[in-house]
């Protein structure tokens, strides 16, 4: 019965046309949209669930891992100074993949080719927990991915995958995120899917999650086949989200409902 | 954090005779399971309301992660202070949230926690007094699902 | 690898309630859930939060499958010397967690 009135819904906001980008200074991170209950568990370090894995991620940073018997702290040292800033230029361009990486991809090229060790799986404990940990240092700084020329035709890529129309609801990203962010669906806020705070704690999984682990949860509701987890599809959503919340301060790790 | 009065409707009514019990107004069609559970911490004792603060959004954005806190009011001294505090729900599959076992140097008599509620509904906690009589206040909380696009995870 | 986020404030003078945060990582699975395939996931939860000072307790919890995954609770505690808070977690599948926080009374 819910799924019915779902999809009723956003049928008829497939009905409409696509409008314009979000300008500006309308545009609010998923935080904005919450209830005060929820800001306050992302407010204090001390009630944020999504510390927890930060915490986990400060002793996984530390710890030698691979053949090569190296942790990551061996070569990037004191995490507060060397990773800060940098979560907020992810996705960025890997010149030996000649494609762009995500965060989670850039940590697990260190396993492989620094640690010589095996990449960590999408959503495993450890990625989670690293992620948030070498995101966490960027807490407050802006958004600024993209920058690098090489990412243009990415970004373009990922714009063209945001506005364009799948799955048996025949609804873009664009339909939900440009064009309904400020309407409710089922009781939930819409947003305007800033990816402002990933990792992320969101209540409804009770754990942390990826940005891909999110997008993959849109793509399959408008009855879509979703990208793998890895995939250049997923990683050019991202960085046109990053380039679209450009200027926009991390919040990792956010809670969200 | 929004507030639930403690004058919210308490489903508890007492019984004439020494052999007082929790009853049910026959409004609220409370699962036997809930009586049982909460006659398991009271024994026969009267349940009055009053003395207790239940904090819950009445509105829930993810039935998931729910933030409560419970506050009696105590002076809690050495003669005069909260031993317990217990809260129940009415249709999670188990009524029991948790137990939390104060004393006279808690200084403050309140816990918070973050609780599950499958669907919408009341939420009752009690209190034990240290001359143990009981006390307890119950809330409605709304849960709002989460949008649809959730469902596949 | 559990981790657990405790808030203590570090000073306090004599005779000062002070609030105590604390959260543990746990995924508290109720045992009430069911795979695609129907059989039920077994229940694997925190039953029980103990704090004590300086070896008295000072607060305890039973918990159930209600209270939400990384159980956080706070409570409060009248300090009247320095010392050390312990904190235990105890659980189904053999989990058990401690953490210590100091604290100066002056
Ligand atoms: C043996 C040294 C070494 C180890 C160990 C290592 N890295 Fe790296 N890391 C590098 C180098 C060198 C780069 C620069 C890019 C490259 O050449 O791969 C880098 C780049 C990065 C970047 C991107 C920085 C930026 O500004 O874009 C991140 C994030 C990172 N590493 C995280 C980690 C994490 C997390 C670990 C532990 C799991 C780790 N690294 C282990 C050497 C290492």
């Amino acid at each position: 019965m819910r799924i019915a009135a779902c999809i009723a819904l956003l049928t008829a906001m497939a009905g409409a046309a696509l409008a314009a980008e979000i300008p500006q200074a309308e545009r609010r991170s998923g935080y904005g949209f919450m209830s005060a209950d929820t800001k306050a568990m992302q407010d204090e370090d001390t009630d944020n669930p999504g510390m927890l894995s930060v915490l986990d991620g400060e002793t996984l940073w530390k710890r030698k891992a691979g053949t090569a018997d190296k942790a990551c702290a061996d070569c990037h040292h004191d995490a507060r100074l060397s990773m800060k800033g940098v979560a907020a230029h992810y996705p960025a361009f890997e010149k030996a993949l000649g494609r762009p990486v995500d965060l989670e991809g850039r940590i697990n090229l260190c396993r492989t080719n620094h640690q010589q060790a095996s990449p960590f799986a999408y959503e495993s404990r450890e990625l989670l927990a690293l992620s948030a940990y070498v995101a966490q240092q960027s807490r407050g700084v802006p958004i600024a991915p993209g920058d690098d020329p090489e990412l243009a035709p990415f970004v373009e890529k990922g714009h063209a995958l945001f506005v364009q129309r799948q799955g048996q609801l025949n609804l873009a990203c664009a339909n939900c995120h440009d064009d309904n962010w400020d309407k409710k669906l089922a009781g939930s806020a819409i947003t305007q899917g800033q990816p402002t705070g990933y990792p992320l704690y969101r209540l409804e999984w009770q754990a942390l999650g990826s940005l891909q682990r999110r997008l993959r949860a849109c793509i399959t509701g408008i009855r879509a086949q979703a990208y793998d987890y890895g995939s250049l599809e997923l990683v050019e959503l991202e960085l046109y989200l990053m380039s679209r919340a450009r200027g926009m301060p991390v919040e990792t790790p956010a809670v969200r409902p | 954090m929004a507030n639930s009065e403690h004058t919210r409707r308490t489903f508890f009514g007492i019984t004439g005779g020494a052999a007082a019990m929790v009853i049910v107004r026959p409004a609220n069609a409370t699962p036997a399971m809930l009586q049982a559970a909460i006659r398991n911490v009271v024994g026969e004792a009267n349940v009055r309301s009053g003395k207790v603060k239940l904090d819950i959004p009445p509105l829930v954005e993810n039935g998931n992660t729910v933030p409560m806190t419970v506050s009696v009011t105590s002076p809690m001294t050495a003669d005069e202070y909260v031993k317990s505090i217990h809260v129940f729900n009415e249709k999670n599959p188990q009524p029991n949230i948790g137990n939390f076992y104060l004393g006279p140097r808690a200084g403050r008599a309140q816990v918070s926690t973050r609780i599950r509620l499958a669907d919408s509904q009341k939420v009752t906690a009690i209190a034990r007094l240290s001359d143990d009589t009981f006390w307890s206040v119950t809330a409605d909380v709304v849960v709002t699902l989460a949008a649809c696009t959730e469902e596949a995870i | 690898m559990p981790s657990a986020l405790i808030n203590v404030p570090k000073k306090a003078k004599r005779g000062d309630v002070i609030e105590i945060k604390t959260l543990m990582s746990h995924i508290m699975e109720t045992g009430y859930r069911h795979t695609a395939s129907g059989s039920v996931v077994p229940r694997d939860i925190i039953t029980s939060f103990t704090c004590r000072f300086n070896g008295t307790e000072v607060f305890r919890a039973d918990l159930f499958p209600a209270i939400a995954a990384n159980p956080f609770i706070t409570f409060f505690t009248t300090v009247t010397e320095s010392g050390k808070f312990e904190f235990e977690w105890i659980g189904d599948k053999g989990f058990s967690e401690t953490a210590q926080a100091s604290i100066t009374v002056e």
